[in-house]
């Protein structure tokens, strides 16, 4: 197989003597969708912090397109092309979503100055493409719906030409409608040889939209399954027992 | 009419909130205007009576107008430091201190150490004085900023430590002794006669910020038009300019018009070396270099928040710390520069009010730190965080400068003065909680009667208050607010009312 965009090695972070992550390894290949899954508390959610920058990992490697990669925080992340859609969006509700979307790397004019024009401009561009219906554009992201919120947070993402995108419970607060709009950007992304990382809780989802399934407990990785070779059963027979299932080990 | 008024508004693209805030100032001076006037004439028919009393006031006057705008200068520059620090959700308590031992230390040095070196009068003495000043208020700025940015400790206790430290420190510069007479260049800084820009300078000032006003709409439709977005109509471009250039202009306008007194104009005819005509001189005062120093303030605070990345990401922090540092800012650095901002803008203020005094008393400063957190509030500065305006905040302090001023000239007990103030801090806030949620609250109405029927109970007569009570028991049982619940309290009210009357059998205070 090709060399796979990420490889997070032998990743350890303890918060005050609890092992939240215990020795992990996961991959992920260019144009695949790897689920990740596990309890509240399972550490999936810390391991992929330490991917996009917000955590430091104890111990560990992380290697991007085969080569090793130093992620002290978000913004060494971002110059690896990783970006990450977290759960809570992370927006400033009070500032507008071009604001938003480029919020730590504004557009300035050749004065160095914020270029407030220049960013809307190219807010509805991206906004015209991941969901057209968007128009509220000067309003704060305050007034916006939780699936236009959302696709502020998505367009933030695939604007600066992600690599690697992180996705945190993508369409936890979404309607079914929304939803479904994230499974079509999810399955476009793939086509343009993005890898995914997908955090999820619903086994349905994982099935439908991943390629690959890491279940964590316990700060431990219980193991990663293709899919196809699996029931939805299996899955949840991993994450609720820990153990891998029969037929694949 | 409410559409035609709306459909304006949204032509215009102004801000309502910015009209709301203009507004209430203009109200505020329209009342004191009424009630600085001469007795009632008789024999005149009640409307005359009201455009008499409007025109006669004193509050409107270029003298008086002329003093308010030196008088808010110190609150309204720290207020604009104060919006950025309330922005990021931290609240700076030690202004009025830092203020204090800034103007000591420029003071002696200026007075005391300076003059050793230079000799008296020596034309760099106040240069270096107010660098002097700046560097001290950065440094203590930026020292508090780096506790509560990388060590944690809470803004509001770094500060009130600081309003002690600070005050006592000031006590230290010179052992509780008053500096005076301070440098006479300084003391320009401060306004007063001298400490203006004349009659000649005021209208250039005038014409170029016009000019300037007028470019900014310009380059601005320019470029929106340049992406494509849609524009104002060409009217309302030009109506916005027109009110602005009337603003600008109509203020210069009004200061020129505040002659200086006759004796000081001579006084300052000899000191320029002009020659005094026989018949005398008149000389006009002009906008005081003090405002100069506010509005160049405001312009460079205003394009730090508009169109620099430190100023979004005072906002975006404000807005969302978590969502901030997940995007790569650094807000502990920027805690730093925001608190060092302050510390500079607090040091400009110092200079402006021991220059406005010709000395530095240990008092100097006292309760600032309240006056402009009240300025930003009543500015519409949420603390909450994320939400503040420049301009808001210079129109807060001018507000609170004139209900001050204005019941200083009517009359108003010092104690009443200290409860207004206090009351409009608080109903501002109110109003501008119900203006954001788009909805009034019944809590809010109840509250409103409540307070309207105390006030009549003390001001008019315990018995016009009871009646208002029964007036607010009918309204709340009308639209069934927050009833019974309503009527529980207004009959506590109605008991209240009834016993001051019986205990003071005086019909009011």
């Amino acid at each position: 197989m090709s060399t796979p965009l990420v490889e997070m090695r032998d990743i350890q972070i303890s918060f005050g003597g609890i092992k939240a992550v215990d020795h992990v390894s996961v991959d992920l290949y260019p144009g695949e969708v790897v689920g990740l899954l596990g309890h509240n508390g399972a550490g999936k959610s810390t391991l992929i912090k330490c991917l996009s920058g917000a955590y430091k990992a104890d111990a560990g490697e992380i290697y991007v397109n085969g080569e090793k990669a130093t992620i002290n925080n978000p913004r060494d992340a971002r110059s690896y092309h990783i970006e990450t859609i977290y759960q809570t969006l992370a927006l400033a509700d009070n500032l507008d979503a071009a604001s938003n979307l480029f919020l730590g790397r504004e557009l300035v004019n050749k004065f160095g100055l914020v270029d407030d024009d220049a960013m809307e401009a190219e807010t509805r561009k991206i906004m015209g493409r991941l969901n057209p219906n968007f128009q509220k554009f000067s309003a704060p992201v305050s007034a916006l719906s939780g699936g236009q919120r959302q696709s502020v947070a998505i367009a933030r993402a695939v604007y600066f030409n992600a690599k690697i995108l992180i996705m945190d419970e993508p369409t936890a607060a979404l309607g079914p409608h929304e939803t479904q709009m994230v499974a079509e950007l999810i399955d476009q992304l793939k086509s343009e040889g993005i890898g995914i990382f997908l955090i999820d809780h619903d086994v349905h989802q994982v099935k439908a939209l991943c390629d690959r399934a890491a279940v964590m407990k316990n700060g431990e990785l219980v193991g990663v399954v293709k899919v196809d070779e699996v029931t939805e059963d299996d899955i949840l027979a991993m994450i609720i027992l820990g153990k891998k299932p029969e037929h694949l080990t | 009419m409410m559409n035609f008024a709306k459909k304006l508004i949204k032509d215009l693209g102004v801000d309502t909130r910015l009209l709301g805030m203009i507004g209430a100032l203009l109200l505020v001076w329209l009342l004191f205007q009424y009630v600085t006037d001469n007795p009632q004439i008789e024999g005149t028919p009640p409307w005359w009576n009201i455009y008499a009393k409007l025109i006669d006031g004193n509050f409107l006057s270029p003298r008086n107008l002329f003093n308010l705008s030196v008088q808010t200068a110190s609150v309204a520059v720290m207020a604009t430091g104060m919006v950025f620090v309330i922005v990021t959700r931290h609240i700076d308590l030690s202004v009025g201190s830092m203020l204090g031992l800034i103007g000591m230390i420029m003071g002696t040095l200026q007075l005391h150490i300076l003059p050793q070196y230079l000799g008296l009068g020596h034309p760099a003495i106040w240069v270096i004085t107010v660098a002097a000043g700046l560097g001290v208020g950065i440094a203590i700025g930026a020292f508090q900023g780096w506790l509560v940015g990388y060590l944690t400790i809470p803004a509001f206790i770094v500060t009130l430590g600081g309003y002690l430290i600070w005050r006592g420190a000031a006590w230290w510069v010179t052992s509780g002794q008053t500096v005076s007479p301070l440098d006479p260049v300084f003391k320009l800084l401060g306004g007063g006669a001298e400490g203006t820009l004349g009659a000649n300078l005021s209208w250039l000032l005038g014409v170029v910020a016009s000019l300037a006003a007028l470019l900014m709409l310009y380059t601005s439709r320019r470029n929106k038009a340049a992406h494509g977005f849609t524009v104002k109509p060409v009217w309302a471009e030009l109506a916005l300019g027109g009110i602005v250039m009337l603003l600008i202009m109509g203020f210069a306008a009004l200061m020129v018009a505040y002659p200086i007194p006759e004796r000081a104009a001579i006084r300052i005819a000899e000191a320029r070396g002009m020659e005094i005509p026989a018949e005398g001189i008149s000389l006009a005062h002009g906008i005081a270099i003090p405002v100069v120093i506010v509005l160049a303030v405001a312009i460079v605070m205003t394009f730090i928040a508009k169109r620099t990345r430190f100023g979004r990401y005072i906002y975006a922090t404000g807005g969302n710390p978590d969502a901030a540092e997940l995007s790569g800012i650094n807000t502990r650095w920027l805690t730093v520069k925001i608190f060092a901002l302050m510390g500079a803008l607090t040091a400009i203020a110092s200079v402006i009010a021991s220059a406005r005094l010709g000395a530095v008393g240990n008092d100097l400063g006292t309760l600032d730190e309240l006056r402009v957190i009240a300025a930003a509030v009543i500015g519409g500065t949420a603390l909450s965080g994320g939400i503040g305006t420049i301009y808001g905040a210079i129109i807060g302090a001018l507000i609170m400068q004139s209900l001050q001023s204005g019941m200083a000239m009517v009359g108003v007990d010092a104690p009443l003065q200290s409860i207004v103030v206090g009351a409009v801090l608080v109903e501002a806030v109110l109003i501008d909680i119900a203006s954001r949620n788009h909805a009034i609250r019944p809590a809010t109405i109840l509250f409103h009667l409540i307070m309207a029927a105390l006030l009549i109970t003390f001001f008019v007569s315990w018995t016009w208050g009871l009646l208002v009570t029964v007036l607010a028991l009918a309204v709340t049982y009308f639209w069934r607010i927050i009833w019974p619940r309503s009527a529980l309290v207004l009959a506590i009210l109605a008991i209240v009312q009834i016993a001051i009357g019986l205990l003071f059998q005086n019909g009011g205070a």
